[in-house]
């Protein structure tokens, strides 16, 4: 049974509690079911499920703190685990950096749980897979896929009174789809909370109409263009907004080792860094990308401003540094979310006299911290626009940006779009630098 | 347990509830005592016939099993406090099983007969499940049982049996002498692996290993206040499959660098204070280095830098599995396709020679047998320029006509399911006699790279751009100070095509990547890359400096 219910989970907590006899203790249950499946040249390649769930207990004798963790539930076990906490921290020096754990919060009610979700079973995944080779084998075209889903729970319970409890389910899939001759190739991304939402074969055919569009790809000169970026060219594990936002760090940036750190010291909190359109915030509880309603230690996720129209509004700061700089400390907020407009990426197409649509940019890695510049390329549909359209496919670019820079020549910002769990629109955007050409497909 | 096995366990207050999340570390933290038990192999093999019973029973045709015990420590200093140790264990069972041509795979960590033998039942139902949407069945290469054997990476002093607090005073140590050096900040760290897994298939093997790996590594930097300039350099370490002998420096394995630089590079141990208090000086005269001139540049490359090379352009660019469209949603193809490779191209020039190799003693790949029970080997990947094989495992031969699989298949633990990766992949060194000074004598105008940077490659592994820790400026022959904000970008055959010369085995040494990340879902692998330093002619160079508001 990997997912807990409320109830369950905190009498397992209460339980770990009363065996302790620390100063202060917190324990931490967290549990999962993941299944996926991967294919590749129409083939369904490798599929699995996994369950876990484990246990966590942090025990402190004054500021000595010391961590064990099981995952079986019997009383015996319970306590050795609790025991064998006790019996690190007892041992441990004193944390320099020392908070106290928590009392009891007020959390918001989270909405990041979806049955459908939690409910699918192998049948589900063959089934979209099917549907994505289908079509792409209909059309003389290659697929290669993968989708993981996933139900999740975290519980958290200290003695001084906290009591945490989330449930949350999410669906993952990406597809690339291209040409048997390998000149084209195209790709599609999106990701869910409830499965209900998920369609395979709308997605693949997506990816399958940029693989056919990008057949024989011409050759421009690399140089500054105005850029349309989907969103999937701004969002991913590297993402270029992903890594603006994880930057953010206050204590980088007070020990003068961030984009964000001030000439003479100090941060850059109150200045107005990008272009007046750039608004970008966290909330657990936006209903397209839902987030955790509690951190890691227990504080609770509430909306927080980080740029309001183009200006650093916060900063993230943990408990130590808050405390030592005198401010309020910022729950990690898994989510974020860029405002937008009301245009689609086909409207911004339409207003565009010479440009460039980006489906994706990829293997995205930075060059120089100090100024946020990231390097990395194009890939899966790079194509030309002229006059309002899509004149042809364009082989693939290398940039060297930083998306500071790029966040200040914003030409239109369209609407937002889930992924990778935040919200984020197609932007288009002038002067964006591309260095080299690839060869790439 | 005792209290100088724990210092600064402590740093676990911050987040102490989330587990460890880097990459490849997923587990369960343990007791540092617990770290050095091992598991019977008698225990284990009676576990593994449970498995392969149960599948061949449930109609597997092909089935293994690999019980594993994977075990990591890591240390996290900054400045003058421990931050972070922490100890994690996985242990668990994954059973792999082809029915009705398909493959399918379970994972428990009930490590019971039962359990694996309720695993083996769920992977050979999954497995058939999906032989519903199957069109071409699985065809493994032959593959002989090797019957009960083991295997050990050759170790001099097993790293989790050193106190906990002589590793961190170690690292605070090689802290102290960065910010006594000029460092305003440094953060180091510790890696170590031990994976103690044992594989069985129905082709009749019981292979029990023992394998080690461990990754010093830090980061010095220094920030002119003033100005806000913050420059870092990381260490020139390399991870390496060695013991904790890696950490004892002996000057038979420091090798000067080129004279004008104080560089040194390391072989077979790593001298951590020597460097920490370079990497200080070095971060301080980063902040004033001389900006680079854009242009075409002779590249004298140092092999702790051009390892990363090697391993993005020639390392992945012939995984067999890329080349043949296994990766093409997430890593990627590769230029260097089956066709491409009937027409005879040049790959480089003819002093191009690189070699797969899983059997290095002190490489991160070095195993006895691979993940799927071929034992390991080495073989011709480049000669003289020309690409002459790939890297394969034993569901892929057939594709290529080959009878055979290259011993090439890992998972990063017992839950993950395993696939092709990387072998170590290096470049032979040169045949006449050349030190790194004798090859910058005759370079005009060029650039001088040591240590991993900044590294971006597309994703079939033709145009590619990379930094590094440190740049020097070559004038007429001679080191002519420092650069900075360096970058070359490159197109892979263009590249490898303009290698004019490679230094002498006396200069030659191992490079690796701890992290090495492929596959959805994504799992890591460790792999060495060893070159001696290497020149390539007129190389794109350009200027990384930006300004922002």
């Amino acid at each position: 049974m990997p997912i807990l219910s409320k109830d369950e989970s905190q009498a397992i907590l209460k339980k770990v509690l009363s065996f302790s006899t620390a100063d202060e203790c917190q324990a931490s249950l967290s549990g999962r079911t993941v299944g996926n499946i991967r294919y590749a040249r129409n083939n369904v390649s490798t599929a699995g499920v996994s369950d876990n769930v484990s246990l966590a207990v942090e025990a402190r004798f004054g500021k000595r703190s010391g961590v064990a963790t099981c995952n079986q539930f019997d009383d015996a076990t319970l306590r050795r685990c609790v025991q064998r906490a006790e019996e690190i921290a007892r041992l441990a020096p004193e944390d320099q950096e020392y908070m106290p754990l928590l009392g009891p919060q007020q959390y918001l009610t989270p909405v990041s749980y979806a049955t459908s979700t939690a409910a699918i079973r192998p049948d589900f995944r063959a089934q979209a897979a099917a549907d994505s080779i289908a079509l792409s084998s209909s059309k003389q075209l290659t697929a290669a896929g993968y989708l993981e889903d996933g139900a999740y729970f975290q519980a958290l319970r200290n003695n001084k009174g906290l009591e945490a409890y989330q449930q949350s389910t999410g669906l993952d899939f990406s597809v690339t789809v291209r040409t048997p001759d390998g000149t084209g190739s195209g790709y599609a991304v999106a990701d869910f909370t409830d499965a209900t939402k998920f369609n395979a074969k709308n997605l693949t055919q997506i990816a399958a109409d940029k693989a056919a569009g990008s057949r024989n790809a011409k050759a421009l000169e690399p140089g500054k263009y105005t850029v349309i970026l989907e969103p999937a060219a701004l969002v991913s594990d590297e993402g270029l907004l992903n890594n603006l936002v994880y930057n953010f760090g206050a204590r980088e940036a007070d020990e003068g080792r961030s984009f964000l750190s001030k000439k003479g010291g100090g941060n850059r909190k109150g200045d107005k860094l990008f272009d007046s359109r750039i608004s970008i915030y966290s909330d657990p509880l936006n209903a397209q990308a839902p987030g955790s309603v509690f951190d890691g230690e227990g504080l609770p996720v509430k909306r927080i401003n980080w740029v309001e129209k183009g200006v650093v509004k916060n900063l993230y700061y943990s408990r130590y540094w808050a405390q030592k700089n005198g401010v309020e400390p910022t729950a990690f907020a898994g989510n974020f979310i860029m405002e937008g407009g009301t245009q689609s990426t086909a409207d911004l197409i339409k207003s565009t006299a010479k440009g460039i649509l980006v489906t994706r940019l990829w293997y995205i890695r930075d060059v120089d911290p100090q100024t946020l510049l990231y390097t990395g390329l194009t890939r899966d549909g790079t194509f030309y626009i002229e006059n309002g359209k899509i004149k042809f496919p364009i082989k693939n670019f290398r940039f060297n940006e930083s998306p500071v820079i790029m966040l200040n020549n914003i030409e239109a910002i369209g609407r937002p779009q889930r992924l990778g769990g935040n919200l984020v629109p197609p932007l288009k955007i002038r002067d964006f630098t591309f260095t080299s050409l690839s060869d790439a497909v | 347990m005792n209290r100088r096995d724990f210092v600064g366990l402590s740093g676990l207050a911050t987040g102490a509830l989330l587990l460890p999340s880097f990459p490849g570390f997923g587990g369960t933290l343990v007791d540092p005592a617990q770290l050095l038990e091992q598991v019977d192999p008698a225990v284990k093999k009676r576990l593994a016939d449970a498995a392969l019973n149960a599948a061949k029973s449930a109609g597997a045709t092909y089935a293994d099993v690999r019980i594993g015990r994977y075990l990591n420590q890591s240390i996290f200093t900054r400045e003058k406090q421990v931050q972070n140790i922490a100890n994690t264990e996985s242990y668990g069972a994954g059973v792999r099983v082809i029915a009705n041509g398909t493959w399918g795979f379970s994972a428990t960590n009930v490590v019971t007969e039962e359990g694996l033998a309720k695993a083996a039942k769920l992977a050979v139902e999954i497995a058939k499940a999906n032989a519903k949407v199957q069109k071409q069945p699985v065809q493994l290469a032959p593959q002989r049982g090797y019957g009960e054997v083991s295997w050990k990476t050759p170790i001099q002093q097993n790293a989790f049996e050193v106190p906990v607090k002589e590793k961190a005073e170690l690292l605070l140590a090689a802290n102290a002498k960065a910010l006594e050096n000029g460092a305003s900040f440094v953060n180091s760290s510790l890696f170590q692996i031990n994976e103690q897994k044992y594989f069985a298939s129905t082709d009749g093997s019981y292979i029990d290993q023992d394998i080690h790996r461990i990754w010093p590594t830090f980061s010095a930097t220094a920030i002119d206040r003033a100005s806000g300039k913050f420059r870092t350099r990381d260490a020139l370490s390399s991870p390496m499959g060695m013991g904790y002998e890696y950490m004892v420096p002996k000057a038979v394995d420091k090798i000067a660098g080129p004279s004008g630089t104080g560089l040194i590079g390391y072989k077979n141990s790593y001298d951590i204070l020597e460097d920490a208090t370079l990497a200080a000086q070095q971060a301080k005269a980063k902040l004033t280095a001389k900006s680079v001139t854009a242009g075409k540049y002779d590249l004298v490359l140092d092999p702790n830098h051009l390892g990363l090379t090697i391993h993005e352009s020639i390392g992945h660019a012939t995984e067999l599995d890329r080349v043949l469209g296994y990766e093409a949603n997430y890593a990627g193809t590769s230029f260097a396709t089956l066709e491409w490779k009937a027409k005879n191209l040049p790959y480089g020039s003819k002093v191009v020679n690189i070699v797969a190799d899983k059997t290095q003693v002190g490489s991160l790949g070095a195993v006895g047998y691979d993940d799927e029970g071929v034992k390991t080997g080495q073989w011709d990947i480049i000669k003289e320029g020309k690409l002459v094989d790939y890297q394969k495992i034993r569901d892929q031969a057939a594709i290529v006509g080959q009878d055979h699989s290259d011993g090439c298949c890992y998972a990063q633990s017992w839950q993950d399911v395993q696939f092709q990766r990387m072998a170590n992949i290096s470049l032979k060194p040169g045949t006449q006699k050349m030190s790194v000074d004798d090859m910058i004598k005759g370079v005009d105008k060029g650039v001088y790279i040591a240590g991993r940077g900044s590294f971006s490659i597309d994703q079939q592994r033709y145009n590619f751009q990379f930094g590094g820790t440190v740049f020097y400026a070559i004038e007429k022959g001679k080191i002519a100070g420092m650069l900075e904000d360096v970058a070359y970008q490159a197109n892979t055959q263009e590249f490898w095509n303009s290698c004019a010369a490679t230094c002498d085995q006396s200069d030659y040494r191992l490079f690796g990547s701890f992290f090495d990340g492929k596959g959805q879902p994504s799992q890591v692998s460790a792999v060495s890359h060893g070159s001696a330093t290497t020149r390539f002619n007129a190389v794109n160079v350009i200027n990384t400096a930006r300004k922002i508001g």
